[in-house]
């Protein structure tokens, strides 16, 4: 079972999120800031992330790039999920090293979508 | 819309059209039935659920089945089609039209324009491949009103989501407010009329690649072997007809045959008797492939 880590500052958000990924198969742990999921990911680097962009502590390009430097960082898979929806935005996410990105209001049909384009499903 | 309205319009539309909506759908309902809303002056879909429990509300009621039976259409919708379009139809077309240089298709279902557009992004992303030739994209559609959306070429946040990658968003979409308009480029590569498919179509000239997915679903059976029969008069021995995942032509016609293993795929059946004169000469290296 693939291993999705959700990050994201509302724990509705981490909820919908959870629901429709674990009915794809994904076994999901959370985490409420950029800060809290990069110790997750030393301690256990998931396959997957979906990460929100504006949250407390350490936002998410600020995770993504720490990420990437660190060992074995640059394996999992990161889909965005923003209300960020300009494309300049979405330029810098992809940059850092995103594989897709999802605009907020998303639904089941669109994170399948993505996860499907990125190989993940 | 409160939980109620939304229970009224999916048991409004189950029984009026068939229509099962589940409740992940209510974004679909918003943005299907808010402009049916506003054109009749009403601000909201709570004012649209209480005028349609109105006696004498017969013309929007109407209106609103309409909307949402609308097939929905996604960008690169099932994937699998363009990947067959991509691996199997045009690196057969590179090699047979090697002479005419020229590939012409056919989207006989276009609705609001994802399924040409995704084909002529296809195009346009092989890139050097295709230098020198010429690539003509024709889309039809039986609703003028689809059509003008196709040709306005404006998407909303959720329509650009499902199904296309987020690099071609970027490199193929321009934000507009809200919207994303898609790049005049890719818009000037695809031709859009309206056309009924029950009626003769012998004029739209020969196709290389028909894309005629989930709209033979609608006819039954004789309508469907007539169509497919007159679909394989337009095209040359090699040529393509991709119909949807769930469709085939076994039992309708000996038109066309199976691709092996390629669902939703089909050659032009040569063995069988149709009566399609060659208008094309076989590129070298053809024969035996066909």
């Amino acid at each position: 079972m693939k291993q999705c880590l959700v990050v994201d500052d509302s724990s509705v958000i981490r909820k919908v999120a959870r629901r429709i990924l674990e009915d794809l198969n994904f076994e999901i742990t959370e985490a409420e800031d950029g800060q809290q999921a990069l110790d997750e990911c030393r301690k256990n680097m998931p396959d997957a992330i979906l990460l929100d962009w504006n949250m407390p502590v350490m936002d998410g390009l600020e995770f993504l790039t720490s990420l990437r430097g660190e060992d074995g960082g640059e394996n999992p898979i990161v889909v965005f999920c923003t209300t960020e929806n300009d494309v300049a935005h979405i330029a810098r996410a992809i940059r850092a090293g995103a594989n897709e990105y999802i605009m907020k209001p998303f639904d089941r049909e669109i994170v399948e979508a993505k996860f499907q384009e990125v190989g993940l499903i | 819309m409160t939980p109620i309205e939304f229970d009224f319009l999916k048991k409004f539309l189950k029984d009026r059209s068939g229509l099962v909506l589940s409740d992940d759908k209510q974004y679909l309902v918003e943005s299907r039935l808010l402009p049916i809303a506003n054109n009749s002056g009403l601000e909201t879909l709570s004012k649209l659920v209480q005028e349609l429990q109105r006696p004498g509300s017969r013309k929007l009621q109407e209106d609103v089945v309409e909307a949402m039976t609308t097939n929905e259409s996604f960008f690169f919708r099932d994937k699998t089609p363009f990947d067959n379009f991509k691996e199997i139809m045009m690196p057969h077309m590179l090699e047979a039209r090697g002479s005419s240089r020229s590939v012409k298709i056919w989207c006989a279902a276009a609705s609001t324009g994802q399924e040409p557009y995704s084909l002529a992004i296809c195009l346009k992303e092989m890139g050097p491949k295709l230098a020198g030739w010429r690539t003509r994209i024709v889309g039809t559609d039986l609703s003028a009103e689809v059509l003008e959306k196709a040709k306005a070429g404006l998407y909303s946040q959720f329509e650009v989501q499902r199904g296309l990658p987020i690099q071609l968003l970027l490199k193929y979409f321009e934000q507009k407010g809200d919207l994303w308009q898609i790049d005049a480029g890719i818009k000037a590569m695809v031709e859009l009329s309206k056309l009924n498919l029950l009626e003769n179509f012998s004029h739209m000239g020969e196709f290389d690649i028909i894309f005629c997915r989930n709209v033979l679903i609608y006819f039954d059976q004789a309508t469907k072997s007539e169509i497919l029969g007159r679909l394989a008069k337009l095209m040359p021995e090699d040529g393509y007809l991709v119909l949807g995942a769930a469709e085939t032509v076994v039992g309708l016609t000996d038109a066309f045959k199976p691709v092996s293993g390629k669902r939703g795929l089909f050659q032009r059946n040569s063995t069988a008797g149709v009566s399609a004169a060659r208008t094309r000469p076989l590129a070298a290296g053809l024969a035996g492939r066909v």
